[in-house]
């Protein structure tokens, strides 16, 4: 099981260190938490290691209101209640009300399984230090029916964060780190030529540049990301736009079309707006 | 050795514990990264970075630590077989590639010429702390393949620059030096929370119905609760204009971040100081004017101050009355800031301006003391000090000694004192 080892897929493509961040936490079975700029594919990740490995992949997303205990289980005490005033036979047996989280399923995976902790960070400030003991020894205990769930196999955890909270030190210690840095140019035409195979080499050089140049504006309030350069690449294809329309003496006078797909924010809009016509006057 | 740098890490400032040190042992032990220098690179950042802020620390006690270590890997890799070598570089080399070798004389040669390269370097730096052809002068280099530089033995890795990748510090703008964002100020601002039930209860307390239902002899007995919400009050009060116009984008942010995070939030304007008045939209800011006696009257001392301003004027404009640039002021700045400070205990003042450039100014040095030193720099980690200072129990002034708890503060302000106090209102849930 040891010998199989995740170097990205056909579908996504992963750097080396993330390659290797992913084996390390594979081989030693510690979680691995992801952080990076939003649409580099943290999430993404997670389904192509469960694809690879071919392991049952488990997803847990986590909200402003999760609780660390609704990974585990929780007590349905409101049925419970009703099925007494009802009498129904049900209620001496407490375990009937005990709702499994999703923690416990991937503990319980007849196979080593990938759990996918998404966007940790949403989570209350003590979200992760409820955790500490169940990453660490996978295993947790029911107190409704005193009884100790052990993973059957320490399943694969990757934890993605967007750095909206500080995660505890305790948390941090127990998991492997990777920040996704934002792909360079070269990674970026890899990422592109997987997702659009057929794609006319001057369109993708063109989009490309356009793309770069867009992120290197400054005083943007949200640069547009690897999921937003794919949209806007499926919005070009689609319109069959020309890739002498995205030239870069061209782009300059004038917003690259479609542009909406890449900047998501008035102000942002509004930014590029007012840039290309202080260059159209300078001319 | 390894443990040297682990000490060395903990000198850099890289917190690392021994936990994680022990788990990179036992990666290396469980071979994960094997025979490359970039590999271990990597290996160890993933093991004992966790904060990519730390990572150009890393990276810089990484380069000092191995400085020459990779001749290890250098003197492996130069007893390998051409062949080896040869079928390893097939394999990396696009098509393109492999032409452009063509053109520096083929395989042969280029590969003769490493050898001879490699065994030359090796006598003539014996302490050297490079690799060899690294900055291009040559044509061969550990890092990526590309026409001026041929990678030996690491494996399929896409850096085409010869520079070693942690030599490239490519994570220095991360240091610390986070951009302020809402979103920062927002994780910042959120800390002074305080959670409190108020309003209508029309939630259910799970707790409360059963130990209520368990008393009633098992029949249902519900209980409600109102839902727990942020209590706690904010009047930001901003200097605008003159010289603040350098800081507008700042304040803007942090005014965008308080806007949302805070249901008790209101806001005024001064220019300079505060004076006896104070305006809510600025473009009206001669017309509709908000005594200060007023909004001490209005607010309640349990609302937090803060000021955002840089505090750079001439000293007159606080000390002397009629010192403001723009009106005639009855009452000196001191007076108007005392009685502010002894009404709104828990005070801070945000300065824009670097920290540095405080000592130089005297003005900033009048309000810090008046201030009782409350004044903090206008970033991240100065908006964290200040609201540790507004979150604390016993304000600095020495004023009465109420010690309520925080989650009691909700009912401190007298409901329906004043014109803009928030209505109870039982219905907005």
């Amino acid at each position: 099981m040891t010998d199989s080892r995740f170097a990205g897929s056909d579908r996504y493509i992963a750097t080396p260190e993330l390659a290797l961040a992913v084996n390390a936490a594979v081989t030693l079975a510690r979680p691995l938490l992801i952080k990076g700029e939003p649409g580099t594919g943290k999430t993404q990740l997670a389904e192509e290691v469960a694809a690879v490995l071919k392991r049952p992949l488990y997803e847990w997303h986590i909200k402003s209101t999760s609780k660390a205990q609704q990974g585990l289980y929780e007590y349905d005490a409101v049925s419970r209640l009703r099925d007494s005033q009802l009498g129904d036979a049900r209620v001496h047996d407490i375990g009937n009300y005990i709702v499994r989280g999703k923690l416990w399923e991937a503990f319980e995976s007849q196979a080593q399984p990938v759990l996918l902790i998404d966007e940790i960070d949403k989570a209350d400030i003590e979200f992760p230090n409820d955790l500490l003991r169940e990453l660490d020894r996978m295993e947790f205990y029911v107190y409704e029916t005193r009884e100790l769930v052990k993973a059957r196999h320490r399943p694969i955890i990757l934890i993605t964060s967007n750095n909206e909270k500080e995660l505890p030190d305790a948390f941090l210690r127990r998991c492997f780190f990777h920040y996704i840095r934002f792909p360079d140019e070269e990674t970026m035409r890899r990422i592109v030529d997987v997702h659009f195979p057929g794609l006319k080499r001057e369109l993708l050089a063109e989009a490309l540049a356009s793309f770069f140049r867009l992120r290197e504006v400054p005083g943007l309030k949200k640069k547009p990301s690897t999921s937003e350069l794919l949209d806007w690449i499926k919005l070009l294809v689609a319109e069959d736009i020309p890739p002498e329309a995205l030239r870069a003496d061209e782009s300059k006078k004038s917003l690259p079309p479609l542009y909406g797909a890449l900047l998501k924010n008035e102000q942002d809009m509004h930014l590029v707006e007012q840039l290309v016509f202080l260059s159209r006057r300078a001319r | 050795m390894l443990v040297r740098f682990f000490l060395e890490l903990r000198a850099g400032g890289v917190p690392v514990t021994l936990p994680e040190f022990l788990v990179l042992l036992a990666a290396l032990e469980s071979k994960v990264a094997w025979l490359s220098a970039e590999d271990f690179y990597y290996l160890a950042r993933t093991c004992l970075v966790k904060d990519e802020r730390h990572y150009d620390r890393f990276d810089r006690v990484f380069a000092e630590h191995f400085k020459g270590a990779e001749k290890l890997f250098q003197a492996f890799v130069a007893t390998l077989p051409a062949e080896w070598l040869k079928a390893m570089a097939e394999r990396i080399l696009s098509e393109e590639e492999k032409q452009k070798v063509q053109s520096l004389g083929g395989w042969e040669k280029l590969l003769e010429a490493l050898r001879q390269r490699l065994a030359e370097q090796k006598s003539r730096h014996e302490g050297g702390s490079k690799w060899i052809g690294t900055g291009g002068t040559s044509p061969f280099g550990a890092q990526g393949y590309n026409p001026e530089g041929v990678r030996i033995g690491q494996g399929a890795s896409r850096h085409r620059r010869a520079v070693k990748v942690w030599d490239r510090r490519e994570f220095r703008n991360l240091d610390d030096s986070l951009e302020l964002g809402t979103r920062n100020f927002k994780m910042g601002l959120r800390r002074l929370r305080r959670f409190a039930r108020e309003g209508a209860a029309d939630q259910l307390d799970l707790d409360g119905t059963i130990s209520a239902t368990a008393r009633n002899a098992g029949w249902l007995d519900l209980k409600l609760v109102a839902e727990r919400r942020n209590a706690v009050k904010v009047l930001l009060l901003v200097d605008i204009g003159g010289s603040m116009d350098d800081h507008v984008r700042i304040c803007d942010e942090l005014f965008s971040a308080a806007k949302s995070e805070f249901r008790h939030f209101e806001h005024f304007y001064f220019h300079n100081f505060p004076y006896e008045s104070l305006w809510k939209d600025n473009r009206r800011r001669h017309a509709e004017r908000l005594a200060t006696h007023q909004l001490i009257r209005t607010y309640g001392p349990d609302y937090r101050l803060i000021f955002v301003g840089d505090a750079t004027m001439s000293p007159y404009e606080i000390t002397m009355p009629g010192g403001s640039v723009e009106h005639w002021n009855e009452e000196a700045g001191t007076v108007w800031m005392q009685r502010l400070t002894a009404h709104f205990r828990h005070a801070v003042w945000l300065n824009p301006e670097p920290v540095q450039r405080w000592d130089y100014t005297l003005s900033i040095g009048i309000t810090r003391e008046l201030l009782g030193g409350r004044m903090f720099p206008l970033t991240l980690e100065g908006l964290d000090r200040a609201i540790t200072e507004l979150r604390r129990r016993s304000p600095a002034t020495p004023a009465s000694a109420e010690a309520a708890p925080g989650d009691a503060e909700a009912g401190d302000l007298p409901r329906g004192g004043g014109p803009f106090s928030p209505s109870p209102s039982p219905g907005a849930a």
